[in-house]
């Protein structure tokens, strides 16, 4: 009996000095300075990283306190998830509304959330737009030339990618108008469209991947500012078009009321989100092309952005909540097209 | 077997208290949360979600691909092997070095390039474009990037066995004037076919669960290229928890099942590695 | 040997062609292609990638999972491998089969599994979050994916190595009254040595280039949590493909100097043990 159990707290005592082992591996020394989580989706990783360096300047300046913000970007969805499931962000950025509410729903984010900052707490916006190849060989004009036969198209899987489901939902408004709400035919015409589609990836980013790299298709469905970020990689080699209606891009960004409080953070998140607001930081978003929320700012970039380009919002679609039943839920006119 | 055994040599507690430790730690305590998880659905609700058209297909893709892949190691292990063990040439240790390489290459890094050598655009997927084959983006590509993932299972299981395998029955059917062919199915082979099992078995189980790779060189189409561990990631980033965890467990059940038969299998494989002896 | 007639000899070439061809096809293309696409802007854009703060960062992290994981399966590989070579009980085959599991598990549903028994969603997560433990999205979730993945990997190469030696010696030792550890130390070790070697390189190789499982787990958080292929993931996303192949280029490295290691490690033991005989 006495060996037995000997034995049998040893074996723990072996296995569990093993395990914590693990633990201790991962040690984490603290400062005094004030270190932020953003957890963002995949393309605004250019715009965050000269954004957190005037953050970081304009924090010092105000509380005299040193800041270090961590970056986090991936698909939309799965970042939100994550989120949802333990990832210590203090603050999110993500794609769309859809996804930020999803992570209220987990209790992490207080109701509200939409109106606590200005423009429905969206900073920037961006569109959907067509980058084609120099000379635009297959003559896309608009949405409806996507649909014709030995047009290849680009896009990500709705399923899994935020922006994806913008582009679904660009190509349904324009189909929408043509046919006068006639509902067969437009989902017809968006089958069709789904059908021209050679490589659905997972996220914006593989998407874009897919056709610049691996040359793939003839037009790839985009966001606004990737597909200027191609076009200022390779001037000579790709063109955007703007198709006669697309839809107002609304990446949402919200504080994560759970872990600012738990970390004492939530000064500095706050600010981080409000500051995204001000003529820098807004002409940040413009460099990086986002279309800023401050008409002022916007107009500077009239240049650039196609500013008479007719957008629908997603009220037009009854909100996120509906439009995600109705499209993308499991069963949804999305699964409708590809079971046909 | 025989009781005194245990007795006889000792450690046996602390060994089984050790291993079961880590092993609840690591391996069942985690692999129990899932089945809980799922057990909190309807056994109609499982039924129905793994019985959606996307997700038939997408098991479908899985299995042929795998099946398609573990079939082409299989043929080729046994070639590698062979060549190993029975001959002499130039630059032998360092093909036997690189057999390892696709366990110690991350995935992704693989998928990347092969997608970029088979792309159209890229130096392999070039040259069949030009008589109208796709390699990247379709199934081809997949079972190209499992294969990748599947060479090490089947040579490093057929090669101990080979070498423990006396050539002198092979040249006494030589010598009765048997063909080559017919010694290589009638006396080879049937020394060697568990050890092919075992690793056709294991390179199946891995690649029907292979994601990093593949997610690159798939094209990721519904009903056409989408594997089961891309509807899991999927159904993941809807929300959808219960769902994934389904998939998941149906899965894991097979992987299971293959394991098993393996485990079986290597008992007879066991044998005769001792017998070599 | 056996009599190598002209036939055979032809067979032989052949056999030896396709091997390297598909090895030269299958895996040393795609090394190539990384090392070329890394090389592309030349040395300059290289280094500069490869000694960016991120990626040493990467390179401290992954180099760390490897190690936990390492030592955790040795630890492991040792106990299990002796309690299912030198006992017989009840189960036995369960045992193995559940010890095999992790490598046919799906990495998608090894990092699900986790997030369901440590995350948010789970029982344990208050608790946890009292003791102030993160471990999804942190780096002992890491540590704990890449010992899921690599679990069977040393226990695997002693398990045959014992069997084929049979428990006689032990037991005769057991007989004169040596102690367990004794025994382990005087008469088993030196039988396993060199698979032991073996089983803890190959550990390490699968270790470092694990991706799906730790893509889960990660919450890929910029210099906290990015592993060395999770990082070439990162930066192939933010269309820097150079340096994303620059980075890949020391997983490749790393994979290489390994199997270097392992093959050395093979050879000293293949020419010690026909010392022996």
């Amino acid at each position: 009996m006495k060996t037995n159990f000997l034995k049998i707290t040893l074996a723990a005592a072996i296995a569990l000095t093993t395990l914590t082992g693990l633990t201790g591996c991962g040690s984490e020394e603290k400062d005094d300075k004030v270190t932020l989580t953003n957890v963002s989706y995949d393309p605004t990783r250019e715009l965050y990283e000269s954004y957190n360096a005037i953050f970081a300047e304009h924090w010092k300046e105000k509380t005299g306190q040193d800041v270090e913000i961590t970056q986090s970007h991936g698909g939309s969805g799965k970042q939100a998830l994550e989120v949802a499931n333990g990832l210590e962000a203090d603050v999110v950025t993500l794609a769309l509304e859809y996804d930020v509410n999803a992570v209220r729903d987990a209790g992490l984010i207080e109701d509200g959330w939409v109106s606590e900052f200005e423009n429905d707490s969206a900073p920037y916006t961006s569109t959907i737009v067509f980058l084609v190849r120099k000379g635009n060989p297959k003559n896309i004009q608009d949405w409806d030339d996507l649909v014709k036969e030995g047009v290849g198209v680009i896009t990500p899987n709705p399923k899994t990618s935020g922006g994806a489901r913008w582009n679904y939902l660009a190509a349904w408004a324009y189909a929408e108008q043509l046919y006068n709400g006639d509902e067969a035919q437009v989902k017809d015409f968006i089958q069709k469209l789904y059908q021209n589609v050679l490589v659905l990836d997972s996220g914006a980013r593989g998407a874009t991947t897919t056709f610049v790299e691996n040359g793939q298709g003839d037009v790839l469905l985009a966001w606004e500012n990737e597909a200027f970020l191609s076009i200022q990689d390779y001037p000579d080699d790709y063109e955007i078009i703007t198709p006669s209606i697309s839809i107002l891009a609304q990446p949402s960004v919200a504080i994560v009321d759970e872990v600012v409080d738990e970390r004492g953070t939530r000064d500095a998140a706050t600010e981080y989100l409000q500051y995204l607001y001000s003529d820098e930081a807004q002409r940040i978003a413009g460099d990086n092309y986002y279309r800023p929320s401050n008409e002022a700012i916007l107009q500077e970039y009239a240049d650039v952005f196609d500013l008479d380009l007719n957008l629908v919002t997603i009220q037009d679609f009854g909100g996120w909540d509906e439009a995600q039943e109705k499209h993308f839920a499991d069963g949804g006119v999305f699964d409708e097209i590809y079971e046909e | 077997m025989k009781k005194a055994n245990k007795r006889v040599i000792p450690g046996f507690g602390l060994s089984m208290g050790v291993t079961l430790s880590i092993l609840s730690v690591i391996v069942l305590i985690p692999l129990a949360s899932l089945v809980v998880f799922t057990a909190n659905m309807d056994f109609s609700e499982i039924i129905s979600t793994i019985t959606r058209k996307r997700v038939l297909a997408s098991f479908e893709v899985s299995f042929i691909t795998a099946l398609a892949a573990s079939l082409i190691n299989a043929v080729m292990g046994v070639i590698l092997a062979w060549v190993l063990v029975r001959y002499d040439f130039p630059l032998k240790r360092l093909l036997d070095g690189m057999i390892e390489l696709p366990f110690a290459l991350p995935t992704a890094v693989a998928g990347i390039a092969l997608t970029s050598l088979t792309a159209d655009t890229g130096l392999i997927g070039g040259f069949f474009a030009e008589f109208g084959i796709k390699i990247a983006y379709t199934r081809i590509g997949i079972i190209i990037a499992l294969v990748f993932i599947g060479i090490p299972f089947v040579v490093r299981a057929v090669q101990p066995v080979l070498e423990k395998l006396d050539p002198s029955y092979e040249e006494a059917a030589g010598v009765l004037g048997a063909s080559r062919i017919k010694i290589f199915w009638k006396v080879i082979f049937p020394e060697i076919r568990p050890a092919v099992f075992t690793g056709f078995g294991l390179a199946f189980g891995r690649c029907l669960g292979e994601y990093g790779s593949v997610v690159f060189i798939a094209g990721n189409q519904p009903f056409e290229t989408e594997i089961t561990p891309l509807i899991i990631m999927s159904e993941l980033q809807e929300y959808d928890y219960a769902s994934a965890t389904a998939i998941a467990l149906v899965m894991l059940l097979v992987s299971f099942l293959i394991l098993f038969l393996v485990n079986l299998i290597q008992i007879r494989n066991t044998k005769i590695l001792k017998g070599g002896n | 040997m056996h009599e190598e007639t002209k036939g055979s000899k032809a067979v032989k070439w052949i056999l030896i062609g396709i091997s390297f061809v598909f090895i030269f096809l299958m895996l040393i293309l795609p090394l190539i292609t990384v090392i070329t696409e890394a090389l592309k802007q030349g040395w300059e854009v290289y280094s500069q990638a490869v000694a960016d703060e991120y990626t040493i960062k990467a390179i401290l992290l992954t180099i760390e999972a490897t190690v936990c994981a390492v030592a955790v399966n040795t630890v492991f590989g040792l106990f299990a491998a002796w309690v299912l070579t030198k006992f017989h009980f009840k189960g036995k085959k369960l045992l193995s089969t559940l010890i095999d599991l992790p490598v046919t598990v799906s990495p998608i549903i090894a990092g699900l599994i986790f997030v369901l028994t440590f995350g948010r969603q789970s029982p344990l997560y208050p608790v946890l979050q009292d003791l102030d433990i993160q471990i999804v999205f942190a780096v002992p979730g890491i540590i704990l994916a890449t010992i899921f993945v690599t679990f069977p990997f040393i226990s695997r190469e002693l398990i045959p190595v014992l069997e084929a030696q049979g428990t006689d010696e032990e037991e005769a030792a057991a007989l004169m009254g040596a102690k367990g550890f004794t025994i382990f130390r005087k008469i088993t070790f030196p039988h396993i040595k060199w698979a032991f070697l073996y089983g803890i390189v190959l550990c390490a190789a699968r270790a470092m280039g694990e991706f799906g499982a730790v893509s889960v787990l990660s919450g890929h958080l910029r210099g906290k949590t990015n592993t060395l292929p999770l990082h070439v993931e990162i930066l192939f996303n933010e269309f820097k493909y150079v340096p994303a192949f620059a980075v890949s280029s020391i997983l490749v490295m790393m994979a290489v100097l390994i199997l270097i290691i392992r093959s050395v490690v093979e050879y000293i033991g293949k020419r010690e043990s026909d010392d022996v005989r």
